[in-house]
């Protein structure tokens, strides 16, 4: 057996970084506190490479990769048999995980070291960064359901620390507590779930929750509650909370606002990590949502595969490129989604699971590499806009060639990695769900419109005069686009088939052409229809979009799904529900508390008045006393 | 009547008249005039009791050096010609109906509780009697007291020089 | 002859020359008058005690010499008010007992 026990050193680094950061950041230099992140960070990389390596390919033998426990500490007693620890488990895709997880963060960390030069809050950032690291690398290897929560709780408050990390912008503030008050909204969810689950099964242990032969699964599925399984109920709740971390419709309203924090965090939080943790979640309790509660995964099918065309369709539309990333991220993680929900379990069944541990791999590639592209954009241009932009290509080489790479990268053109995982998503729905299957070889051909579209626009479209010439980015931003570039063309080649399947066992696949090609040649049309609306200013849009008005307005307002939410809340919820039983708490419980505590004062200041410091006044008082007493004692008591 | 009863109807009289006047009248230095005429009377009914000594140690001690030290101060701190304010009538009524209330209290029982009083003949302590009462520590010695009334008396002395001397300017 | 006089009559007098007192302390607002009302106060017990030494135990002097001794005692607290008084006077620049009232709630 390989000692994996340096492993709790990956999630601790970050969190001394961000205890020193956070601490005496205010004192460095900013800079310093940069480098001092990057390298706290790069050490952490290191590590999880080593690990990843050692933990594929120097196992002994041929057999299953098994769940390690690399250290484990009981925190909490709560009985003899319940209790929650804190530790670190490496399983094949908490192994996939560190590695997504570190490159990409070191790749935002090197990034920013560029991109926020200047800025004020500089180490506040880079604190804020590690802190999120930290959350991120004990979530993906927790041994245990409370300690993936806590550990989930812990990076919606960094990402909502970094979201509003501009925090003297008001649109900020607002996206941040947007994000807060949605993914804690979802939290409940989880949060019940894992006590309906706890209470059944009495751990909180994955090993022994996700055991296929263990008697959790048997237990719950006999226990029911209002006609449906406990263990369905409860792992309902639990999707409902990932579905709202991993942007989910409908509780995806906060992604799109979330962009309002700097590019870098959008990249490594809102793009490839954070916003993954749901998948991550629903794929590390797999083997009890596939033999507990199948039904369920059919809703997460379904969900996926609605929100993946829902978000298309309104990033078609964006005229924010941040927005059309954001909604495009909703999409590809639908996909996910929708790749565990089709997904068997065992070998060849557990295809879906594995593409969709592929796509995850490779959209946090390609999509860290998008937002770091558009943030470079954003950087030398000054603005979110779309409208502000054109024919860039001449003036940020790099970032160009980087874009287009990522462009064909989402579009599944072959041999960017995009298009294997993508592919293997497809098969895995062919083989489970026709419609699913159509639906997401639909999106397939609107991704890569979307995308495209956005490119040609950006790189291409019209000449536009800009108040100074943009110029490429400095180095420590273009050598991640680089890096990360390289990652999108070649992660497609990586074996997950032998790594990272629903049991352990490594299994055979081959391409399906059948289903290839036609993914292929959407993607194919999808751009070239980009190519012929936006290479050169055309009319077309402009006419398509005039001509199917209601669906036009209705994704460029993003389905109304906002107004919606604030018509429940505002009108319902507030109005007709809090609003009665605020001004009953506020005319009847708290008037009768004020009402004591008056009546009280009242007395006492009238108490008060008697300690006047009037000489006199206690004088008379003390004679009167006297006299009354004599009188008293003398004429009633000895008579 | 007699002399003795004719002398104590004045000094009573004096005694009451000038007590009323020297807690009602509005000017300051008129009631310590009337207090003098108290004490003076007070003296009187000493010398009726054929108290000679403590009638001396009145007239000099009190009225003769309390009625100055407060006609001192009252120089210190007051304008001879200040009228005090007349007193609130809620305030005086008060007052008048407690005080009333305390002396009829007080009254109808000395009135009613009989008193065993020893007729014997009114003599005259003389000086040598009380100073060797005041110096002696025997029975009838009074010389425990005598000596706490004379480290009293310098404290007080000491207290009153403390408390009225000017704080140093800092 | 004394005996013509009852003890009563004497302690009647230093009762309403005790009460008098009293009033003048409740009433008056000046310092130094309700030093007089003091004084009135202890004169009256004076008065009682002599009385009553003279008709009770006219053979021995317990009463005289507390008289004796709070005619003292009264010089002594006449002493120590007096320089209260100017102390409070260079304090306030009155010695109205209504407004020396720092030591109120």
């Amino acid at each position: 057996m390989i000692d994996f026990g340096y492993t709790i050193w990956i999630p601790l680094i970050p969190f001394f970084m961000f205890l020193i950061l956070g601490l005496f950041g205010g004192k460095m230099k900013p800079m310093i506190s940069g480098y001092l992140g990057t390298l706290g960070l790069l050490v952490t990389t290191v590590l999880s490479f080593f690990a990843a390596y050692q933990y594929f390919f120097q196992r002994t033998g041929e057999e299953a990769f098994e769940k390690i426990i690399a250290s484990n500490t009981v925190w909490l007693n709560i009985t003899d048999k319940l209790h929650i620890d804190v530790g670190v488990m490496l399983d094949p895709i908490s192994v996939m995980m560190l590695i997504v997880v570190s490159t990409v963060s070191f790749m935002v960390h090197i990034y920013s070291l560029g991109y926020m030069k200047g800025d004020f809050g500089f180490s506040r950032f880079y604190s804020f960064l590690s802190l999120f690291s930290f959350s991120m690398y004990s979530l993906v290897v927790a041994t245990n359901l409370f300690q993936m929560y806590m550990c989930w709780e812990l990076v919606g408050v960094s990402s909502y620390l970094l979201i509003s990390f501009y925090y003297e912008k008001p649109s900020a503030v607002l996206a941040g507590k947007k994000a807060f008050i949605v993914t804690r909204f979802a939290d409940l969810g989880f949060l019940i779930g894992i006590l309906i689950l706890s209470y059944i099964s009495g751990t909180f242990d994955f090993e022994e929750l996700t055991n296929p032969e263990g008697a959790m699964i048997s237990q719950g599925t006999a226990l029911t509650f209002m006609g449906f399984s406990a263990i369905s109920v409860a792992l309902t709740l639990i999707f409902i909370g990932g579905a709202g971390k991993s942007a989910m419709f409908p509780l995806h309203i906060w992604l799109p606002d979330a962009m309002e924090g700097p590019t870098p965090v959008s990249a490594l939080i809102h793009a490839a990590t954070m916003v993954v943790a749901g998948v991550f979640l629903v794929a590390r309790l797999f083997p009890l949502y596939y033999l507990g509660a199948p039904d369920v995964l059919t809703i997460v099918a379904y969900v996926g595969g609605f929100t993946s065309l829902f978000a298309a369709i309104i990033a078609c539309t964006q005229l924010d490129i941040k927005r059309v990333l954001a909604f495009s991220t909703m999409s590809q993680i639908g996909y996910m989604m929708l790749a565990l929900g089709v997904s068997g379990y065992g070998d060849h069944d557990g295809l879906g699971f594995m593409a969709s541990m592929f796509h995850l791999f490779t959209h946090a590639m390609f999509k860290a590499l998008l937002f770091l592209g558009a943030g470079a954009i954003i950087h030398s241009v000054h603005s979110n806009m779309m409208t502000d932009m054109g024919g860039l290509r001449k003036y940020l080489p790099i970032t160009h060639i980087t874009f287009l790479i990522a462009c064909l990268t989402i579009a599944g053109i072959p041999p960017f990695s995009g298009f294997f995982s993508k592919d293997e998503i497809l098969v895995a729905a062919f083989h489970h769900d026709k419609v699913l299957f159509f639906i997401e070889w639909a999106v397939a051909g609107i991704t890569a419109f979307y995308m495209f579209r956005l490119y040609f626009v950006v790189f291409w479209g019209k000449e536009t005069h800009y108040h100074h010439t943009p110029h490429e980015s400095p180095l420590t931003m273009t050598i991640p686009l680089m890096i990360l570039a390289l990652a999108s063309i070649f992660s497609g080649f990586i074996p997950f088939n032998e790594l990272v399947t629903s049991d352990g066992h490594g299994f055979h696949i081959h391409t399906e052409w059948a289903i290839a090609i036609p993914s292929i040649l959407v993607g194919i049309v999808g751009i070239a229809v980009a190519w012929i609306f936006y290479k050169k200013e055309s009319g077309i849009p402009a006419k398509l979009a005039a001509s199917l008005k209601l669906l036009y307005v209705g994704s460029f307002n993003k389905f109304y799904i906002d107004e919606l939410y604030m018509f429940i809340t505002k009108k319902i919820i507030f109005n007709r529900i809090s609003a009665p039983i605020a001004w009953f708490d506020r005319h009847v419980v708290d008037a009768s508390m004020n009402g004591i505590a008056w009546v009280t004062n009242s007395i006492s200041d009238q108490i008060k008045e008697l300690q006047s410091g009037q000489l006199q006044k206690y004088g008379y008082v003390f004679i009167s006393g006297v006299i009354l007493l004599t009188f008293a004692f003398v004429y009633l008591w000895f008579n | 009547m007699s002399i003795h009863e004719l002398m104590f109807y004045l000094f009573s009289g004096m005694i009451l008249l000038f007590s009323v006047l020297t807690v009602t009248s509005r000017r300051i230095l008129r009631a310590a005039t009337y207090l003098l005429f108290v004490l003076i009377s007070t003296a009187g009914i000493y010398f009726m009791l054929n108290y000679q000594f403590l009638a001396a140690v009145q007239l000099t001690l009190y009225a003769g050096g309390i009625v100055v030290l407060i006609i001192f101060s009252i120089l210190l701190t007051s304008h001879i010609t200040h009228k005090f304010e007349p007193i609130g009538i809620k305030k005086m009524v008060f007052t008048i109906v407690a005080v009333a209330a305390g002396a009829i209290l007080t009254i109808t029982t000395v009135l009613n509780y009989g008193f065993n009083t020893v007729v014997a003949s009114s003599q005259n302590p003389d000086m040598q009697l009380i100073g060797g009462s005041l110096l002696g520590y025997g029975r009838d010695g009074y010389a425990l007291p005598f000596e706490v009334i004379s480290v009293l008396l310098l404290a007080a002395i000491f207290g009153s020089i403390v408390i009225a001397k000017k704080e140093k300017s800092k | 002859m004394l005996s013509q006089i009852p003890l009563s009559y004497f302690l009647v007098v230093s009762t309403l020359m005790f009460f008098i007192g009293i009033y003048g302390f409740l009433t008056r607002k000046n310092l130094i008058t309700i030093l007089m009302a003091i004084e009135l106060i202890l004169n009256s017990v004076n008065i009682n005690f002599v009385a009553f030494n003279r008709y009770l135990y006219p053979d021995q002097l317990q009463g005289h010499f507390f008289s004796l001794f709070i005619i003292a005692v009264a010089a002594a607290e006449a002493a120590v008010a007096i320089a209260i008084i100017i102390s409070v006077y260079r304090q306030y620049f009155n010695i109205d007992v209504e407004r020396v009232d720092t030591m109120k709630y």
